[in-house]
Formats: C-alpha cells, structure tokens, sequence
C-alpha cells in the first residue's frame, strides 16, 4: 500500500533500477573507451537533457510552457563568460551571479505573466518577446563584443579545472554531473509539498487554489528553479565553446532545441529529458554523418528531421517515449499495481 | 447559537446583470444550510463569493467574525472554508491519494504527515481501495466524493459543497448522505451545500435559504420553506408536480 504512490508519478521498479544503474555506469566509464567525436557527442546529448531538465520544472512539473529559454542559457553564458574575462572571476564563484541574473530576468516574466493572467499560449509569447529583445540587445553591447562575438581565452593544454578550462573529458564529466545534480533535485522537488503543489496547480489551478495552494507563489517559484538551473547550462556552454553570438545563444532555433528533447522523452517526467536527448542528438549527428560521407550539401536537414522527430512523436506517442518504454519493459509500476 | 458564517448583503453584477443582489444568511456553527433554487438564481455565484473566487461588488463575508471579503481562495480555504466544485476538477494524472494529499498539504508541511491524513480522508469516504488509481479513471460517483474528500484534508471548520450530489444514483445519494449525516453530527463540521436533490436536502438541512434571480425569497426551516407560496411558485412547482 506505502509503495507505489510514494514515489510519484509511480515507483521505479527492480528491473528499472538496474538499468538506471547500469546507464549510469556506462556514462562513466564511456570516456575510457570512446573516441574524441563520441565524448563530444555526448557532451552535447548530456547538456541538452540537463537544460531539458531545467524546462521540464516549468512546463512538464507546472504546466508553464516557455518557448525562450535561450534566454536564461545566454544570460548564464554572458554574465559568467563577462565576469571572467573582465574581472577574472572564475565560472565556480560566476555561476551564482549567473543563475541570480537569469532568475530575476525569470521572475520579471513571471510577474507580469501571473499577475495580469496571461495564460497558456500568450504567456508562451511572452518567453520568446523577452528572448528575442535580449538576442536584439546583446548585439549591441559592445562590452561583452556585441552582434561580433564575445570570446574567452583559450590555451592550448591548459588544465585548471577551478577556472573550468581543460580537456573535453572533463567538459563531459561537468555534463554527466549536471545532469546527475538536476535529476535529484528534480526528483525531490517531486516529493516535496513544493512539487505536489506545482502538479496540482499543472492539473487544474482552480482546484488547487481552493486547496490552499498560493498559484503566483507556486509558479514563481517554478520559474526561479527553472531559469537558475537553465542559466547552469549557459555557464557550461560559455567555457565550453570559448565564444558566444547573441544570434545563437539567445535564438528561437535554441530555445525549441531545449524544449525537443522533454517531448519526445515524456515531458513532466524525470527520465523523459535525458531519454528524449539520447534519441534526438545521436540521431541528429548520425544524420550529419551520412550527409557529409554522402558528400551532399544539404543545411537545414537537421532541422527537417527534429521537425519529423517531433510529429511522429506528437502524433504516436503523445505522452513522449519513456512512459510507453517504461510500460511495455517493467521498468515503472503502475498506479494501481500492487506494491 | 453563535453564527459560524455570515453573509451580508453580498451584491455581484457580470456586465451589468445582476447575479446576486444583497443576500444575506447566516450559518450557525455545527449546522447543515441548504442553498436551493432555479438555476441562474446565483447560488454558485454565492459559493464563488463566499470562496474568494471573486469579490463582491457590495457586502461582507465572514467567519468566526473574521472578514473574508477580498481574499484569494487560498487565503479563505486557509481561513478555514473548504469547497467543492459543481463540474468536478480532480488533479486527472495524479492518483485520489495523491489528490487529497495535496489538500492536506493546506494545513501539514510535511508530505507523509500529509498522506497520513489523507488516507484517514480515504477511508472516511469509502475511496481507500481506489487510492492508487489516476483520479481520471475514476467514474463521476467517486469523483464526486473525491472533491468531498480533497476538500476535507483540508480541514475546514465549513465545509462548501456544490451539487455533490448531482448525477448520483438514489442509492448513491443515500450513501453521500450517511457520510455527510456523519461529519456533521460526529465531528461537528457545518456544511453549507447547494442542492437540487430536494430528498436530500430535506433529510439533511437544518435550514434552507432559496434564492430566485439573486435575491434571497425565503429563509427558514425545510418544512416551512417547501409550503411557502413564492417558493413553490419559483422552483418547487415544476418539482412537485411530477
């Protein structure tokens, strides 16, 4: 009786844990036997289903659906990489002023979503309007290099891991952390009355309402651990690739990459993001691959196929991969399966 | 008898029309008030009112003495009201516990002291055996007594009750009005509910109030409120003809 509802939305079963475990053991014993392209490939599927984590909180745990989140990814990228090319101050102490910046750009949206009841899709609009002013802005703040890009410096072999500067296996390692860190706290987040709250006011906001549940309170604090978490993966992606453009950081193209992987893995799910990432980038680079050996010239393809990826996924598995995948392998139980 | 829940000349207009116009009753503590009357005569409006949905135009609402007039519905369901909703709103994904945990949570900050309570709430209400299922899969009796039971976790000292009864088989109603019958006479929780289901409300109300066009046309015992002309005339008539 105690089991299944405990662990919310169902528990995790025997079966199910074991290949957790053993998906976790292969993502650390991978850089050991993987190839330079393979560790940089799953750098990137590990960040992009931690950032789905990060949006997940938001529209998968309480039902706000933001469509700009490369706005807190750019804000997290451009205040840690600013702080530490003007200042010297490293990502480790830069990150907390990163995630305070994003969460106040955050909590400026919030408060005017919910305070004047913009709702569902025009509070959606709302995300991309302050994404796109900050895409516009950026190029012209020469201070951080404007629309010609903002660089940090590089050395060649350099290893100071305090200043997030060396090899790529320790990039992969800071990714395969971050998204360790964020399905934890998501999963506590879960359990806690804080997560109960947001999936009632994601239910029905009225019901929960009436059960005591402050809507602007929940959903702002829905929207500060999303965009703290989302400026996270900024701070990574800054030192990570050493150079920063407001046309892509902040672009619409980012934004919808972040939200791809949470819908075709199960958005308002933990594994969804993470799943929903280890089918979408491979695929996307495997497709790369094949163009390019196949020495075709076609750019925008990638963008064909997520765009493929997503209709199938809306159209035959409208609840995203993992809750189907956790059904038919027994990886989940069920509610209203026994203990 | 102290009154519990007071309502004075509350007035809401929607563009001009007015769906309550200055009503006032009371609820004494420890009693069942039935709100009847034709529908659009404003008693879910009333409810809204009561609740915090949103504010009166004019008049006040209080509990215990303390004014609720103004305040959010989670401030009032933390004031002490605890509602239902005509058109049932369970949490669809998340399991009838989980539902009722979340209203315990009003009062608890703790999550397992929370499903402790919640399924003490379960068992009362005869939902223990579907406590794992998705409230979505749930038929509307027990969604019915799901609403019932999300706003008892909350432990309020009223409870609002909006056509709970509705829709429910005649045995079904007699088993909603042995529970109810219960929580009031055993815990002392007063209830003010609307309701159709005259059968009902003549076996469990103290006191009916009927509204007709917003205003309030009578107030009193069951007994005397059936045989009072206006009321028969408005919305008993139809009822007891048949």
């Amino acid at each position: 009786m105690s089991g299944p509802s405990r662990m919310m939305p169902s528990g995790v079963t025997g079966r199910g844990m074991m290949l957790l475990v053993l998906a976790a053991l292969g993502l650390v014993i991978a850089p050991f036997v993987a190839d330079r392209y393979l560790v940089s490939v799953l750098t990137t599927v590990l960040w992009f289903a931690y950032v789905g984590q990060a949006w997940n909180v938001m529209m998968g745990f309480s039902g706000l659906l933001s469509l700009g989140h490369a706005l807190y990814v750019g804000l997290g990228a451009y205040v840690s990489a600013a702080l530490f090319v003007h200042f010297g101050i490293g990502p480790w102490a830069g990150m907390v002023l990163a995630m305070l910046v994003a969460v106040v750009a955050g909590c400026v949206i919030g408060f005017l979503g919910f305070r004047f009841g913009v709702k569902g899709v025009h509070f959606a609009l709302l995300t991309i309007a302050f994404a796109e002013v900050a895409r516009i802005g950026f190029d012209h703040i020469t201070w951080v290099g404007g629309s010609g890009g903002f660089f940090l410096p590089v050395e060649a072999g350099a290893s100071d891991p305090l200043n997030l500067r060396g090899s790529p296996v320790l990039f992969y390692y800071v990714a395969l952390a971050l998204v360790v860190g964020a399905l934890f706290l998501s999963r506590a987040l879960l359990h806690s009355r804080l997560g109960y709250q947001w999936l009632a006011v994601r239910e029905e906001p009225d019901a929960a309402e009436a059960s005591g549940v402050d809507l602007f309170r929940a959903r702002m604090t829905a929207v500060a651990v999303s965009s703290a978490l989302t400026a996270l993966g900024g701070v990574f992606q800054a030192f990570y690739f050493n150079n920063l453009f407001p046309e892509q950081v902040f672009s619409m193209g980012r934004s919808i990459e972040i939200i791809l992987p949470a819908i075709v893995g199960g958005i308002g799910t933990l594994v969804g993001p993470i799943l929903g990432a280890f089918i979408l980038t491979p695929l996307g680079e495997a497709l790369t691959f094949l163009i390019e050996a196949g020495g075709l010239d076609l750019p925008g393809l990638k963008q064909l196929f997520y765009g493929a990826a997503l209709v199938v996924i809306v159209v035959f598995r409208p609840e995203g991969v993992w809750p189907w995948l956790a059904r038919r392998l027994g990886l989940v139980r069920q509610p209203g399966e026994g203990a | 008898m102290a009154a519990l829940l007071e309502v004075e000349r509350l007035s809401k207009r929607f563009r001009g029309l007015k769906a309550v116009s200055e009503v006032s009753f009371s609820v004494p503590e420890g009693r069942i008030l039935a709100l009847i009357g034709p529908n659009g005569a404003g008693k879910t409006t009333t409810f809204n009112l009561i609740a915090g949905v949103f504010p009166p135009d004019e008049g006040r609402v209080t509990l215990k003495g303390r004014n609720l007039t103004g305040l959010k519905p989670n401030q009032v369901c933390t004031a002490g009201i605890g509602r239902t909703f005509q058109i049932v709103k369970p949490f669809g994904q998340l399991t009838v516990e989980d539902n009722v945990v979340v209203g315990a949570l009003a009062r608890e900050r703790s999550v397992e002291a929370a499903r402790v309570q919640a399924r003490a709430v379960l068992e009362r209400l005869e939902l223990a055996d579907q406590a794992n299922r998705p409230a979505r899969s749930l038929t509307l009796p027990d969604r019915k007594r799901l609403e019932v039971a999300r706003a008892l976790a909350t432990r309020p000292t009223l409870l609002l009750l909006d056509e709970v009864l509705a829709g429910l088989r005649p045995t079904e109603v007699d088993r909603m009005v042995e529970v109810l019958r219960d929580l009031n006479r055993r815990e002392g929780l007063t209830i003010l509910m609307i309701e159709h289901v005259m059968r009902a409300v003549m076996a469990l109300s103290d006191r009916v109030v009927v509204l007709d066009h917003g205003e309030k046309i009578a107030d009193g015992a069951p007994a005397e409120v059936v045989a009072d002309p206006r009321v028969v005339e408005s919305y008993l008539g139809a009822e007891a003809l048949e």
